[in-house]
């Protein structure tokens, strides 16, 4: 006799919050079975930090700046993440064959962009934090607080507002085909010139550094250097409290952002017949 | 049927030469028609200047806009072609991963009458071309606007291209290397010729000299030939810039050559000898037309 399993149907938020534990998940779960990313997401990625750190001791840089290298480094994991976990994601899963998969269940493309964002910002902190601590005790990097509490709310809106941002740029590289993958490397360098990885973004003068304000790693960077470096109030290029506000308006608008462009470009690569293409 | 089976007549209609000549112009294709011929050279463009960019600006930081110092041009040109390093290094690995897990024509090029190792380095050339496009794009950015003093009628021409000869050849020994790892890895691997070009550029002496360093990590930049092809690329270029960086100035040009071209035959023997045994693994573990989808 056959037996009968009782299909439970999901919907509205429920769906929802269950799409989003269900994409997180390889990314939280999955990708720590195969201990190599310690080597290739930890280490590699160290060398290149000591790369600058030995730079900056060519040049005899004043200590603090080691100590912004360290710091730049460690977010250097979040907006590689965003480039080519985030942005470049559902480039990937249409190359792979999933994206049509996710259009046609009957769940929401936000939850599966929030899923992959909560997954992705999860294991990236991991990686982040270890490149952190062992950046610390390796160059000796020393940290004045100011304020706990504002160091939390900076990275908690920068990591939104940033987020935000690979949701929505993923939605616009659906439209992508192998421009995809050199779009998100052309993206890379200049962004971690701008945004001010390895100095103070006010070096650029005001207009600039504002320009380059609309990645949130640049405000939230300012922000955390301030926060924890005796120069850094010197060295800043707006106050915290400015900067804060303004990661709130960029967290909102990014999120809202990404709502719209991922219906809009939804809808356009379906009616371009992008979806489930692989043109090479 | 694989290539030895063949008659020496199809052996020979796919010669060496024929293998690289074709293999290079796809992989220069593969580079350069995914967009139109303008927004190619605009990212062509974009991407060295932005990283040498960080550099310039990491020293305005710290010393001020003096950018004809010796230290500063002994830098930025090292950094300049540092770029051809990535390139070579990654080419070969990026071919493998390209054609077996995008276009998933690696098991073709296999069962094909070629030498693989030869398909291999002819795919590196496409990258390894827009990197000397690139290399070009910033030493002009720097003689433009920076006065990196590099007088043309000054240049050592002759040390030049034997360093540029015996350099790409000692690179591309490590693109192959860091290709057959890659032929034997399921994940991560994409990544895995950048982060080993940042590895290389602390031991190269490109942006700093190799006496920065702990005593250990310096023998380890005195065992690859980067760091000597780069004090010879300095030397031909502004020799007398070039001669004042704190890295084998007791040593003469001829033997730097000497040393560079011993360095290249050995990690050429040693590339050949690294692919020969993990292509074997890789062909029992059947991962030449794995799709990892990673």
């Amino acid at each position: 006799m056959a037996l009968q399993t009782k299909v439970t149907r999901r919907s509205g938020p429920r769906l929802f919050f269950q799409t989003v534990i269900g994409r997180a998940y390889p990314r939280i779960i999955g990708t720590q079975r195969d201990l190599a990313w310690l080597f290739f997401d930890i280490f590699l990625p160290f060398l290149s930090m000591v790369a600058y750190v030995y730079i900056y001791r060519a040049l005899k840089a004043p200590e603090e700046y080691i100590g912004f290298v360290v710091l730049g480094s460690a977010m250097t994991a979040y907006w590689l993440n965003i480039l080519w976990a985030m942005s470049s994601q559902l480039y990937w899963e249409k190359e792979t064959g999933n994206l049509a998969l996710y259009i046609i269940s009957p769940t929401s493309m936000m939850a599966i962009l929030f899923g992959m964002a909560s997954g992705g910002l999860f294991a990236t902190t991991v990686r982040a934090l270890v490149i952190l601590v062992i950046g610390n005790w390796l160059f000796h990097v020393s940290y004045t607080v100011v304020s706990f509490w504002a160091l939390f709310l900076v990275f908690v809106l920068t990591m939104a507002a940033l987020y935000g941002l690979g949701m929505m740029l993923s939605s616009l590289f659906l439209l992508f085909n192998r421009e995809a993958w050199h779009t998100a490397n052309l993206l890379q360098a200049p962004v971690m010139l701008f945004s001010g990885f390895y100095f103070p973004v006010r070096v650029f003068g005001f207009w600039a550094a504002a320009a380059a304000s609309i990645i949130p790693l640049t405000l939230g960077m300012d922000a955390i250097r301030q926060l924890v470096f005796p120069s850094g109030p010197l060295l800043g290029f707006l106050s915290v409290k400015v900067e804060l506000i303004v990661l709130s308006i960029l967290s909102v608008a990014f999120l809202f952002g990404a709502f719209y462009t991922l219906r809009l470009m939804e809808r356009l690569a379906i009616r371009l017949g992008r979806i489930t293409d692989r043109l090479g | 049927m694989t290539s030895t089976e063949l008659s020496p007549d199809v052996r020979a209609k796919t010669s060496a030469l024929q293998t690289m000549r074709t293999s290079a112009w796809l992989g220069w294709k593969i580079e350069s028609n995914w967009t139109d011929p303008l927004i190619f050279a605009i990212y062509s463009i974009i991407r060295p200047i932005s990283t040498a960019a960080i550099l310039i600006v990491m020293y305005l930081v710290i010393r001020g806009g003096e950018f004809g110092q010796p230290d500063f041009v002994n830098m930025y040109i090292g950094n300049a072609f540092f770029i051809l390093v990535g390139a070579a290094i990654q080419g070969v690995s990026f071919g493998i991963l390209d054609d077996r897990e995008h276009y998933r024509t690696l098991k073709y090029i296999y069962i094909a009458p070629i030498r693989v190792p030869v398909y291999l380095v002819g795919r590196s050339f496409g990258s390894i071309l827009v990197a000397m496009f690139s290399v070009l794009i910033t030493l002009l950015f720097g003689a433009f606007f920076l006065k990196i003093p590099i007088v043309f009628s000054e240049i050592n021409w002759g040390l030049f291209f034997a360093a540029i000869v015996l350099g790409l050849l000692a690179m591309i020994s490590l693109g192959i290397i860091l290709g057959s790892w890659t032929l034997i890895i399921k994940n991560n691997a994409w990544s895995l010729g950048e982060s080993l070009g940042a590895g290389l550029l602390i031991f190269s002496g490109a942006v700093f000299p190799l006496n920065i360093l702990p005593a250990p990590l310096q023998w380890i930049g005195s065992a690859l030939p980067i760091s000597y092809w780069l004090a010879l690329i300095r030397r031909a270029l502004v020799p007398e810039i070039g001669r004042a960086y704190p890295m084998y100035t007791d040593v003469s040009d001829g033997r730097l050559i000497l040393i560079l071209l011993g360095f290249t035959l050995a990690y050429l023997v040693i590339a050949a000898l690294v692919y020969k045994r993990l292509d074997f693994i890789a062909r029992e573990r059947g991962n030449i037309d794995m799709v990892s989808n990673y």
